[in-house]
């Protein structure tokens, strides 16, 4: 296969990947505005907080920027997409169910809030926010078609996950908090990333299902 | 997170305009230059900007002073013993439950006027203040007489970390103040059942629990409720002349009004320097409800306090 077939052997339409990229971009920023809550009960309010928070969010990010931009190369697909979602989805799900099982330990053992926090922050975020992470660079890998629009297809992804982010933050804080449960805006969030790894999933099945013409060996030669 | 008290009502706060100019002719009415507020100090910390304003010898603590926060707490400095504001005062009717505190915990120190009052009191007892913000400490230090001493010690942590510690330890208090303010009220943090649950945990058999809030409405409901599923009763206090409630309330059931009443008329004589009318309050703590039961109990999985207050 030349390079260019194997752009394009996603197979998922450029609109669904944008959509996602808007998900994750809106599940990222739900998920760090309810950060601040769900610690603050162990480590206080605001700034000290938030310094963690926003540290280990950035950090996570960076980190799978990296770590997905590097996937991207090998062989990049449909299905390892569609588990991005998912798997970010299973690891939030402690930030449920062992958020206080997490804290207590941690605020029995370091008495600086300032620590304190911060550690809470990686063993409960640093997974799965740097999953999300992965999802911007494996999307423009999935978009780009050739090098001469690479640039345009990374600014339209990060374009839309960035409004998602604006987004995710304006929702949660504005109106999620005063109308559900911090728990349930979190099953929430990864209801909507689970439900994204499906579909992205199911369409990605679907598509090799019906091989395309692309695909066919005996266009190959 | 201060102390704070907010003149809400216009018309109110005309009245008090008119009646605080007129107060100053009075007392200094040969010298005009006196009438002018002068900003003493000025000073940004991370949580809020504090400035400190004289006008004649009233010298007031304001917080966020470009937003238009009337938040604030003031000294008298001619006579520093007595307490400004009618909140101030109010928060010592909790000596009505417990007379005689020999543990007490302020969380927030705002001017200092509590706790310095609490300290002038009862010159024995052991004092904790926790206050966030390491700038009021300094400001009530150098502008509002605020002094530490062997018994009374400021610890700069939010509260809710102070109190869960406090309560990991075994530590009781019998007298609680809560005056931590932040941001356009108390924090949410420190407004939830569980948050309450930890204060209740570090209450002596016979402690009492003051807490100071406004009575601004939707909000209010939100609060009542909370405060009645965590101690089944409380003494709702309110003035006329304040715009705050003042949430009183003990682990034991709340003592019958004839008791109030007895226990006023013994400490009132030591309350006089203070200004604190104590022989007034009895009167004027009710457990009668008067907000909207129905309201949803705020829980560390809900309080979006900041925004219910508007609505």
């Amino acid at each position: 296969m030349s390079s260019k077939k194997r752009a394009v052997s996603s197979g998922l339409p450029p609109l669904l990947i944008i959509s996602m990229a808007f998900i994750s971009g809106f599940c990222i920023m739900a998920i760090e505005m309810l950060g601040a809550r769900i610690m603050a009960p162990y480590f206080g309010g605001s700034q000290v907080v938030w310094g963690s928070i926003i540290t280990i969010f950035m950090l996570a990010l960076a980190m799978g920027y990296l770590l997905g931009g590097r996937l991207s190369t090998r062989n990049p697909n449909g299905t390892t997409f569609g588990l991005f979602f998912i798997g970010a989805a299973l690891f939030c799900l402690p930030i449920i169910l062992f958020a206080d099982l997490t804290m207590r330990p941690i605020f029995l053992n370091i008495e600086d809030p300032r620590y304190g926090s911060l550690l809470a922050c990686i063993i409960m975020y640093f997974v799965p926010i740097g999953i999300l992470g992965m999802i911007s660079p494996y999307s423009v890998r999935l978009l780009v078609q050739s090098q001469d629009h690479s640039g345009h297809m990374a600014g339209q992804l990060f374009f839309i996950s960035t409004l998602g982010s604006a987004a995710g933050t304006l929702a949660t804080s504005f109106y999620f908090v005063l109308w559900f449960d911090v728990n349930q805006i979190m099953w929430g969030s990864i209801a909507a990333l689970l439900m994204a790894g499906g579909v992205i999933l199911l369409i990605d099945y679907l598509r090799n299902a019906q091989p395309s013409p692309a695909r066919v060996p005996g266009h190959e030669k | 997170m201060r102390s704070q008290v907010r003149l809400g009502y216009q018309a109110m706060r005309n009245k008090l305009l008119v009646a605080c100019r007129l107060l100053l002719i009075i007392l200094c009415g040969h010298s005009v230059s006196s009438f002018a507020a002068e900003t003493i100090h000025e000073e940004r910390s991370i949580y809020r900007d504090i400035t400190v304003v004289q006008t004649g010898d009233r010298r007031c603590l304001i917080f966020n002073v470009h937003r238009g926060d009337r938040n604030q707490t003031c000294v008298d400095v001619s006579t520093p013993d007595k307490l400004v504001f009618a909140y101030t005062r109010m928060s010592f009717a909790g000596l009505l439950l417990k007379p005689d505190p020999k543990t007490i915990l302020v969380a927030g120190l705002g001017g200092g006027s509590i706790p310095t009052t609490l300290t002038d009191l009862f010159p024995d007892a052991e004092i904790d203040v926790v206050e966030v913000d390491q700038a009021v400490v300094n400001v009530a230090h150098q502008f509002f007489f605020f002094e530490e001493n062997p018994n009374m010690k400021v610890t700069v942590a939010d509260a809710r970390v102070f109190v869960k510690r406090a309560g990991l330890l075994g530590k009781k208090y019998d007298y609680i103040v809560l005056d931590a303010f932040g941001g356009d009220y108390i924090p949410e943090h420190l407004l939830t059942m569980e948050f309450l649950e930890e204060v209740k945990a570090i209450m002596a058999d016979d402690g009492v629990l003051v807490a100071n809030t406004f009575s601004t409405s939707r909000f209010y409901d939100h609060e009542s409720v909370t405060y009645q599923r965590v101690f089944t009763e409380f003494f709702n206090f309110k003035m006329p002349a304040s715009g705050n409630r003042i949430i009183i309330t003990q682990l034991k059931p709340l003592p019958p009004r004839g008791a109030l009443v007895t226990e006023a008329q013994r400490l009132a004589p030591s309350l006089e320097k203070y200004d604190i009318p104590l022989l007034e309050y009895p009167a004027r703590l009710t457990t009668r409800v008067d907000w909207d039961m129905s309201r949803r109990v705020l829980t560390d999985q809900y309080a979006p306090a900041n925004l219910l207050r508007d609505n």
